[in-house]
């Protein structure tokens, strides 16, 4: 066991408060994405809690870990991780999608420190994480590279440019994470356009694959400790998530891909993960 | 007349002039990067030997990464190694990289103004026998619309080495253009050269237009000064080969002083350097201008000298453009 119960619920309570966070500014901004920062909550909370090294105070610090989020669309999620581990202050989040403000409705590299590249446009990360741990690995620095990315993201071709490089240039210390939630903007990804068998494809590829629950604290830090033990592979995590986690009218729905909730959506959204807030304490005490 | 000061090769206007391809200049400088400066690293997209990255390659191959014929990942990992602390080149044919792989040179080279050179090689009509698809003609605009981009075109091996060497100096994004075939040595290894800074290789005392060329097509204009000079008409030759940031100062002055333009490259009129040059003096010196380059067609197959002079870029159509340009300007 890699977490026991005390800290297993910390790491969960942190994951709702990061929920409700999201939901309060996506309503504010009034545009965005609500269904997949939602099912990435928990592997956010468990990137930015327990997962990197990091130090929130200097992002700039030299040996950090690195963080990609190749599908930027989902990038409200890690600014309120990022506000949570202190980066910057809490109150700068409802700025999100403002006019000036240093949270741009896409990751921007050189807007906001700790956000290290720039992504949205789908398919760009994974190749930039690769040249990052390659220039990592010819500095034999020790710090690794974490790229985040969605399962839609794989009908881009040059997601599998990049796969195929990193499994030629076997980069060990680069995990991707896949946040395998089977929906996109059309509809569900297996009607849209099949990606399976994702897993064996990285594994013809090279990769080592680990297949886990998403919202499960222990397997996601245990496959993450996995993915570092290993020196001659690139690893690669496939989190299985429920899309709109947490909320049950968006739990599941590909209708909720790519709109904010409004303001009396958002107000019955925040009372079931209060609710569900309460559940986690009860259950732990 | 030569213009003083420029050191130009000697033998200029002889027969024997020596012919060496601009991407020689470009695996010349990498070379010279590589002894110099430990963070270059070099990417190339399958085409080692041709885009004259092999001498690097093998002379320093822990940092150089061959990605395939994969012109779009070759971007992105670029833009990793660039936010890392490293100098990536990376170099294809133009008309795959930029061509191909625009939006990610968009998004995570020039957005993230990750320190990458892209080296787009082959490009423009003298790529000749493998017809239009590998001609590019297109890259010069969709590079220097980008912020952040800059843009240099040498004309010839020794300005493109000094090109290659001079941009690992600038922070940031920088596309290099180099062509396939053996062209004119239009300069020397002592000839004056800075990235944004134009030079007047070809001066009259009383200049009627001023050709503004950029690229081998540079020697081309000064063929096409020279005939001109014997026929009494006085023109200057600029070499351009920055454009962007284009050089202000000189493109004024020379347009000040002449009342008449005509500018030459191989690329579409269409967003070219001679765009460039029109949207600076329509703002602040309307002058009179003739566009010598791809009149919004595809080229074809056929011999580098000859496509040149059938699609409008041989001495002839410069001599004509200027005519055209002094007509219109009585």
């Amino acid at each position: 066991m890699y977490l026991n119960d005390k800290e297993r619920k910390i790491l969960e309570d942190q994951a709702n408060k990061i929920r409700k966070k999201v939901i309060e500014i996506l309503e504010i901004a009034g545009s965005g994405h609500s269904a997949g920062p939602l099912g990435m909550a928990d592997v956010f909370t468990a990137l930015y809690f327990r997962i990197l090294n990091h130090n929130p105070r200097d992002p700039h610090w030299e040996g950090r870990d690195r963080v990609v989020l190749s599908n930027g669309h989902i990038v409200p999620v890690q600014y309120v991780a990022m506000a949570y581990a202190g980066y910057f202050s809490m109150s700068e989040l409802k700025t999100l999608r403002q006019i000036s403000s240093r949270l741009q409705g896409h990751p921007h590299r050189g807007s906001l420190p700790g956000i290290e590249v720039t992504s949205g446009p789908l398919g760009n990360g994974l190749g930039q994480a690769a040249g990052m741990a390659l220039a990592a690995r010819m500095d034999r620095k020790k710090h690794r590279i974490y790229c985040l990315l969605s399962d839609g993201e794989h009908q881009e071709g040059v997601t599998w440019e990049a796969a195929m490089f990193i499994g030629k240039e076997k980069l060990f210390n680069l995990t991707a994470i896949i946040d395998r939630n089977n929906i996109q903007i059309d509809g569900y990804t297996e009607n849209v356009m099949p990606i399976e068998p994702l897993k064996e494809k990285y594994e013809a590829f090279g990769w080592h694959v680990l297949e886990i629950d998403g919202h499960n604290f222990e397997q996601i830090v245990s496959a993450a400790s996995e993915a570092k033990a290993i020196a001659y592979q690139p690893t690669l995590i496939i989190a299985h998530t429920i899309p709109g986690k947490g909320v049950s009218f968006m739990e599941g729905k590909y209708e909720w891909h790519g709109k904010p909730p409004t303001k009396e959506q958002a107000q019955k959204a925040l009372a079931e993960l209060r609710t569900l807030g309460g559940k986690i304490k009860s259950e732990h005490e | 007349m030569l213009a003083r000061g420029q050191k130009l090769n000697r033998k200029l206007f002889q027969k024997n002039v020596e012919k060496l391809p601009t991407r020689n200049g470009y695996g010349e400088g990498l070379l010279v990067l590589g002894a110099e400066n430990k963070d270059v690293v070099a990417l190339c997209a399958d085409l080692t030997e041709s885009t004259r990255t092999e001498a690097f390659a093998k002379k320093f191959p822990e940092r150089y990464i061959e990605m395939g014929v994969a012109e779009q990942n070759m971007a992105l990992v670029a833009a990793g190694l660039g936010v890392s602390g490293k100098i990536p080149y990376m170099a294809s044919y133009a008309s795959f990289s930029p061509g191909r792989n625009w939006e990610q040179i968009r998004t995570t080279i020039s957005y993230n103004n990750s320190n990458v050179k892209i080296a787009g090689h082959h490009a423009g009509i003298s790529v000749g026998p493998d017809g239009a698809t590998h001609q590019a003609v297109e890259d010069i605009a969709t590079m220097r619309v980008m912020a952040n981009m800059r843009v240099i075109v040498p004309c010839d091996i020794h300005e493109a080495r000094k090109a290659t060497i001079a941009a690992a100096k600038i922070a940031g994004p920088v596309y290099l253009r180099f062509a396939r075939e053996a062209t004119p040595v239009i300069t020397t290894e002592e000839s004056p050269f800075n990235p944004g800074e134009a030079q007047i290789i070809w001066d009259s005392d009383k200049p009627q237009c001023a050709i503004i060329a950029c690229g081998p097509l540079v020697y081309t204009a000064m063929l096409a000064a020279k005939e001109l000079e014997g026929e009494k008409i006085e023109t200057l030759v600029v070499n351009n080969h920055t454009i962007k940031p284009i050089d202000r100062a000189t493109i004024l002055f020379v347009a000040k002083r002449c009342g008449a333009i005509v500018t030459v490259e191989e690329h579409q009129v269409e967003g070219g350097m001679g765009s460039a040059v029109a949207e600076l003096l329509s703002k602040e010196l309307p002058t009179i201008q003739e566009f010598v380059g791809m009149q919004g067609v595809f080229g074809e197959s056929g011999p580098p000298e000859v496509l040149a002079v059938k699609y409008g870029m041989g001495v002839r159509d410069i001599k004509s453009a200027v005519k055209k340009a002094l007509r219109r300007k009585k």
